[in-house]
């Protein structure tokens, strides 16, 4: 797709909406834009539904804006607090039935590529903790392991958010939520280090507190599912709601989970992925 | 003329109307049109379609992705010829310019929505609209929402097989069958004799 198929008709120019005027005039489409630029082109989410200081919103602003294939980018969602955001994302996306996201991206991208044979089409998933590492976790392993070209990315908040609360593979041992008042009984999945063993190239758990390194994390995701194989990100994503914190202390949930260790960020890069990131840079200079 | 036991009339129908395809309505063969689930001489549905324009208190054209956005070659000038038609009827226009349902809510004042096109009826009090561009299934839904939630008259303008849930629909609509709409309405005008 290019940028050209974006153009209103211009007899129809002065009664589309501003926020449409706005993304064709100045949107990152084919433009090397990124999380630095924030502020100087027009977003790809124009508003969101989502609480005050939720993690998740902020996160997916980050990620689209890190996105490096925008206009060519299918993103397919699940069910879950992201999934009322989708709506307002100015990318392509797909809802799918809650946890059948990477079986849905995973025919995308197989359909994409003989249609398409001589594009490139990036095939996203963004899915919350619960459709990927619970209900999910079938489908995201098996295309883990049929090597799908495709890049997986959980928004973990640790949580059934949108659901009034209750535990998920990801939250903490012990977590207290309003639906799940007893406390967790077993310890958080280690997602990173089973989508390394199942076959995952590159795998990263990031943050929003450290945008350029979130940022880093996605555009190598896309471009080694884009080349290799599969690969998995993780975005730590607090929720003040149903963890009971004030909305502006988000960030400095964060920043004190990552330093008391129980959230730990991680890399993993194979060697077939460093070989292609050691050529992109390359390239670049 | 061809006819069915159940009429596409102006709403409102109720929560949940009929599918009009259910009820037995068939969609027109090539030179005809439907009016109110009734298959027409395309002439007499243009006729029609000028009739409630000019006789609407408040008519809206809708236009949808397939026009507004100029992704091929022919939509610049099929959107021109839809703009024509719609100063000629004095009829104003909100876009819909993608599906997306956009929640919690769009701004009914400026733009129409096919997961809830009636907030944008109801909100501008519209009392004929005119469906052009929009992809059929897309058109189908929300032509059948505001036949159930609405009083406003529908016209669906199709580029393909026509839509029976709409009160008055063509099919096949090109560039010269606006511009003929439009000379029909000039002439009822008075205009351009």
């Amino acid at each position: 797709m290019k940028k050209n198929i974006f153009q209103i008709s211009p007899s129809f120019y002065d009664v589309m909406p501003a926020e449409y005027r706005e993304l064709v005039e100045n949107g990152p489409f084919e433009k090397k834009v990124g999380v630095s630029d924030l502020g100087a082109f027009k977003e790809l989410s124009e508003e969101h539904p989502l609480c005050a200081g939720c993690g998740l919103a902020l996160s997916l602003r980050l990620i689209l804006a890190s996105l490096p294939n925008p206009e060519d980018t299918i993103i397919v969602g699940s069910t879950g607090c992201s999934a009322i955001a989708f709506p307002q994302v100015a990318v392509q996306n797909i809802h799918s039935l809650f946890g059948n996201q990477n079986a849905i991206a995973s025919g995308v991208k197989r359909a994409l590529t003989l249609r398409f044979p001589d594009k490139i089409k990036d095939v996203v998933v963004i899915a919350g903790d619960g459709a990927t590492v619970d209900i999910g976790l079938d489908m995201v392993m098996q295309s883990w392991f049929r090597q799908e070209r495709i890049t997986t990315i959980m928004l973990d908040n640790e949580a059934y958010a949108n659901t009034g609360g209750q535990e998920s593979g990801m939250s903490q041992e012990g977590a207290v939520l309003h639906m799940a008042p007893k406390g967790k009984t077993f310890p958080k999945v280690s997602l990173p280090e089973l989508a390394r063993a199942s076959g995952c190239v590159y795998v990263a758990a990031v943050n929003p507190a450290k945008p350029k390194k979130l940022e880093k994390a996605i555009v190598r995701g896309v471009l080694a599912a884009r080349e290799l194989g599969p690969t998995y990100i993780q975005v730590f994503t607090p929720c003040p709601t149903n963890y009971k914190f004030k909305p502006n202390e988000t960030i400095e949930k964060i920043k004190m989970r990552v330093k008391e260790g129980t959230y730990e960020t991680t890399e993993f890069i194979s060697a077939e992925a460093q070989e292609l990131f050691a050529r992109l840079e390359e390239g670049k200079k | 003329m061809l006819s069915t036991e159940y009429r596409v009339l102006r709403g409102p129908e109720g929560y949940l109307p009929p599918a009009a395809a259910s009820m037995g309505v068939v969609l027109p063969e090539k030179g005809s049109a439907l009016v109110e689930g009734c298959i027409v001489p395309k002439e007499d549905a243009m006729e029609l379609i000028a009739d409630k324009l000019l006789s609407a208190k408040n008519p809206f054209f809708f236009p949808g992705p397939l026009v507004l956005w100029a992704w091929k070659d022919g939509v610049v000038e099929k959107a021109k010829a839809i703009k024509e038609m719609a100063e000629a009827a004095e009829a104003k226009i909100i876009p819909m310019p993608d599906y997306r349902p956009k929640y919690p809510m769009i701004n009914p004042a400026i733009e129409i929505n096919p997961n809830h096109p009636n907030l944008t009826i109801w909100h501008n009090k519209i009392d004929v609209c005119v469906f052009i561009g929009v992809h059929c299934h897309y058109a189908n839904m929300a032509l059948k929402i505001i036949r159930g939630g609405t009083e406003c008259y529908t016209i669906a303008l199709c580029g393909e097989a026509g839509h029976e849930d709409a009160m008055i629909s063509l099919r096949d609509v090109r560039v010269e069958d606006l511009k003929r709409m439009t000379q029909i309405i000039m002439e009822k005008k008075g205009v351009g004799k």
